[in-house]
């Protein structure tokens, strides 16, 4: 009979140190999870239905790439108590503060119309019109900031993180090979030889890992999240769980388009859907639900990295902790972002491939400035004092900022010359 | 009300300015090489993206 109360007390301690991480978690876990937006699912989609399960060791290699760009702005964050924009205006000055802030809204808004292009497909499959999906998702993301708190905003958007999950049953209503999974998957390969396309998939992939708003994203919610030096330890473990969970729901997106449309060239995760209702009512419908998610979150966080770095800058009030009245700049910011992008989508005959191609090229121009200048303010003794990079930290963080300057270098000039990797 | 509206956020821009018109961080010369690297990056860029809009042109 005092099994359970002896397991209890025994396992207290485990029990608390969950729970304060339930606390703590949170910036790190919804930047990653939101980075599978829907330009995201995609690309994890197409990369699945074109060459099976050959990539996901790959995909795995993203896992550190990803965490070792977002700890340091869980560490920028907490110890300068500054969001990103505010903290390259402080230490590179205006010219550079003016290009990063500017660059930042353009692409985040045009990344926003992405979001709900990815959102009205994603709904349009089960018969609700655009219209309709933007005022219904534009009053559900006001409906989570009007209560005035960081918290109510986190959980809510945490329990949409946790829908983005859906893939994963997905994945097992196919019934996969696991043996050629881990044969397959796990032994670096390149199907079909180092060719031009394939260069373009493993970019497009690295350039959905890390987008320029994670950084400005992350740092800011850190910061109005209030986390001081002593929780890094805690943001670095959520920002580890959040890239182990992004990787780990592009696996089962791939397993998934590998599985049932392996060999086929996709164009957008809404076909990819519409194909497996074809084949798999249930699956359709979730990869579906898993596409509006993924706009849904993405334009959760874009649209409040930009409210966040213009409040930071510009000295308006600007967290999530104040009512709209009292923070009616940042709020505005807010909603004239996000409803002007939604309208965007409505328009007809708006180029939306256009915009989506031009994405991917601006956001090169905005994602090495911003590596560059997080790598430098971390090796910074004046700003960062002790949590400076040690020399092992720069070791990874310098190779993988340059790796993925380059690759999105290359993914984004491919996508103005589309015939460079042909 | 829109003419109050930009006159008040250039007002601000100019204080922004004003204010951050010395950067903090210690101009080393890993700094200071990082810096123009980024800069050539960003030209080429531009570049690049013009050589495209002209040839679309023709």
């Amino acid at each position: 009979m005092k099994f359970f109360p002896k397991l209890f007390y025994k396992y207290r301690k485990i029990w608390k140190i969950i729970k304060l991480y339930f606390i703590i978690s949170g910036p790190g876990i919804v930047v990653m999870i939101a980075d599978n937006d829907a330009g995201g699912i995609t690309t994890y989609a197409a990369t699945g239905a074109k060459y099976g399960y050959n990539l996901i060791w790959f995909l795995l290699i993203l896992v550190p790439v990803a965490y070792y760009v977002q700890e340091m702005t869980v560490r920028l964050g907490a110890v300068t108590k500054r969001g990103h924009a505010e903290a390259i205006f402080d230490a590179f000055g205006s010219f550079w503060g003016w290009f990063s802030l500017f660059d930042l809204i353009l692409v985040n808004w045009l990344t926003l119309v992405t979001e709900f292009i990815g959102m009205t497909a994603a709904l349009n499959i089960f018969g609700v019109s655009p219209v309709l999906t933007i005022i219904g998702v534009c009053i559900l993301m006001g409906i989570m900031v009007f209560k005035g708190r960081y918290w109510t905003w986190e959980k809510i958007t945490l329990l949409f993180c946790l829908i983005n999950l859906i893939y994963i049953p997905g994945a097992f209503m196919v019934h996969p090979s696991v043996s050629t999974i881990l044969h397959n998957g796990l032994k670096p390969n390149f199907p079909g030889g180092f060719n031009g396309q394939l260069f373009f998939f493993l970019m497009a992939n690295i350039g959905t890992t890390i987008a320029p708003w994670m950084l400005f994203f992350q740092q800011s919610a850190v910061v109005d999240k209030g986390m001081k030096e002593k929780d890094i330890p805690w943001g670095q473990f959520d920002t580890l769980m959040g890239s182990i969970l992004t990787v780990l729901v592009a696996i089962f997106i791939v397993i998934v388009t590998g599985t049932v449309l392996n060999g086929t060239d996709i164009e957008s995760a809404a076909q990819a859907s519409q194909t497996l209702m074809a084949t798999n009512k249930y699956l359709g419908t979730f990869l579906a639900i898993g596409l509006f998610d993924a706009g849904l979150l993405g334009a959760i966080c874009i649209s409040l990295a930009s409210s966040w770095a213009f409040g930071e800058v510009f000295g308006w009030a600007h967290s999530l902790n104040n009512k709209i009245k009292e923070a009616s700049w940042f709020y505005a910011n807010y909603f004239i972002s996000l409803v002007s992008a939604a309208l965007v989508v409505l328009i007809p005959g708006a180029p939306l491939v256009l915009i989506t191609l031009f994405v991917q090229v601006i956001a090169v121009t905005l994602l090495p400035a911003a590596l560059v200048f997080l790598i430098l303010l971390l090796n910074d003794a004046k700003i960062m004092g002790e949590y400076k990079n040690s020399i092992f930290q720069n070791i990874i963080g310098t190779t993988t900022v340059v790796g993925i300057i380059i690759l999105s270098t290359l993914y984004g000039v491919s996508v103005v010359f589309p015939n460079l990797f042909k | 009300m829109l003419r109050t509206f930009f006159q008040y956020n250039i007002k601000k821009m100019r204080e922004i300015n004003k204010k951050y018109s010395t950067p903090r961080i210690e101009m080393s010369g890993a700094v200071k090489f990082s810096l123009l690297i980024l800069r050539l990056y960003l030209i080429f860029l531009v570049a690049l993206l013009i050589f495209k809009f002209i040839s679309l042109l023709q």
